[in-house]
């Protein structure tokens, strides 16, 4: 048995907040520049250019990449040989991501409550927070910052299982013909596919932390990948303004599901695919 | 497609500047423009509704969809994108008969938007969504003015020298999303 004390978490989320919303992930820096060499529309690669000097000013500053430093989705693993001691895991996770927020001059973007008051919570809490327990004695935390102009171009389609694979690349792309411009591309797409409702959903977000190099294990996935890829970057809709770098990689997730089902959810995220890790 | 030119504009920005203005131009913006968003919109039309006069007035003004992040020590601001204008739709006829003569943000527009546009010689412009860090560094001071309780969303006056968008869609509608899509969409 291994003992944490529930700070050293809230240290961690504080700076991982702090790190993923001034240094964009190396792979999706690098795939933007990869895009940058492969657009055809002149204005797309005034946009790219753009977007390439933004991560080196917010890296080399320590500056947000984007105003909208997203809401906060934690993942943590908690390994079952891991004692937590010192206080509540929730509250510590949230304790860090207020830490993180108001340290490092980050966007408050959290109203307390959806409908009726939305009142500004002043420190991004709380997070979205994903728990699961694991064997070993580590605590592998990663933090997503999501922004929601791409996250309100974010759908769900519950399917049935004669849809199939055809039916899956059509719901796909009309979520990603209905976003047009606005999620601000190049985009990074996750998908989970199968599950329920929220486990599709769920493992869309996931998606998001694979690195955009990496293709699926299960070939035929890997293969869908590709094809969704190649059909997005066909849209004309470009880096914002029309071209060819509409998205930078698409990755899926999948997990069983019922008889009856094919859930489909699709995450969008922009081209400010941040997140970062740390294991204790 | 030719490289866009590049124009320079200095604000106030009049109506006859406006309609000079076409599809895909590329400017760069001097002078001050004024950042509300979500809320500001919201409260501002809820005022004009009850007949009351706005902290500004808006006559030949352009308006700024943003939300920065809190300036560091020694900052004028923090880092200042673009957010998705459509969002505003609801609200941007009724303040485009304020005098709005300039709106930047980034994504699509409704018709009803486009159709008060032409209607009051309107240019839309967009700012690369997401290039906050650098668009930044074109914003020389940032003023609250009004809704200080609204935090990032606030109404600021900004001084902007050499500030980086593209005009989108024109006084007469030209929509350079549409037209600039058209030649690489290959579906």
């Amino acid at each position: 048995m291994r003992t944490i004390n529930v700070k050293d978490i809230t240290e961690t989320v504080a700076q991982l907040c702090k790190d993923a919303a001034y240094y964009l992930p190396k792979d999706v820096y690098e795939a933007l520049k990869k895009g940058r060499q492969t657009e055809e529309s002149p204005v797309g690669c005034v946009v790219l250019d753009q977007i390439i000097k933004n991560a080196e000013i917010a890296r080399d500053e320590d500056r947000p990449y984007c105003q909208d430093t997203g809401m906060t989705i934690v993942f943590v693993e908690v390994g079952q040989d891991v004692h937590l001691e010192g206080g509540d895991l929730e509250e510590a996770i949230n304790a860090g991501v207020a830490k993180g927020y108001v340290e490092g001059y980050l966007r408050k973007s959290v109203v307390a409550e959806p409908l009726f008051n939305r009142k500004n919570t002043q420190n991004n809490t709380p997070a979205i927070i994903y728990t699961k327990i694991v064997p070993g004695d580590k605590v592998k935390i990663d933090v997503e910052l999501k922004g929601f102009g791409s996250e309100n171009k974010s759908d769900v389609a519950m399917l049935v299982p004669a849809d199939g694979v055809e039916g899956v690349k059509k719901a796909v792309m009309e979520i990603i013909e209905h976003a047009g411009p606005n999620p601000c591309p190049p985009m990074v797409v996750g998908i989970g596919i199968g599950g329920t409702m929220d486990k599709a959903a769920y493992m869309s977000k996931v998606a998001l932390l694979r690195p955009l190099e990496e293709r699926n294990a299960m070939p035929e996935y890997a293969k869908l990948e590709e094809e969704l890829l190649e059909m997005i970057n066909k849209t004309g809709v470009g880096p914002q303004l029309g071209g060819t770098t509409t998205a930078l990689a698409v990755n899926i997730e999948w997990g069983p599901t019922h008889i009856a089902g094919l859930p489909v959810a699709v995450t969008i995220c922009c081209h400010a695919c941040r997140h970062a890790e740390k294991v204790l | 497609m030719a490289e866009a030119k590049t124009i320079r504009i200095t604000t106030p920005f009049t109506e006859e500047v406006s309609r000079t203005l076409k599809a895909g131009d590329s400017v760069l913006i001097t002078g001050k423009i004024y950042s509300a968003r979500d809320a500001a919109h919201k409260v501002m039309t809820e005022a004009l509704a009850r007949g009351e006069k706005l902290p500004i007035d808006w006559h030949d003004k352009m308006v700024y969809y943003l939300g920065p992040t809190p300036a560091k020590p020694g900052d004028p601001i923090g880092s200042a994108g673009p957010t998705t204008s459509g969002r505003m739709d609801a609200y941007t006829p009724t303040m485009l008969d304020q005098g709005i003569k300039g709106m930047i943000g980034k994504g699509s527009r409704s018709k009803e938007v486009v159709d008060s546009m032409k209607k009051n010689g309107v240019t839309y412009f967009a700012a690369v969504g997401g290039a906050a860090a650098l668009i930044a560094k074109s914003i020389k001071a940032y003023k609250v003015l009004a809704y200080e309780d609204l935090g990032p969303e606030a109404l600021a006056e900004l001084t902007v020298e050499d500030f980086p968008a593209i005009v989108v869609i024109d006084s007469e509608g030209n929509n350079f999303y549409e037209i600039g899509e058209k030649p690489y969409r290959k579906l």
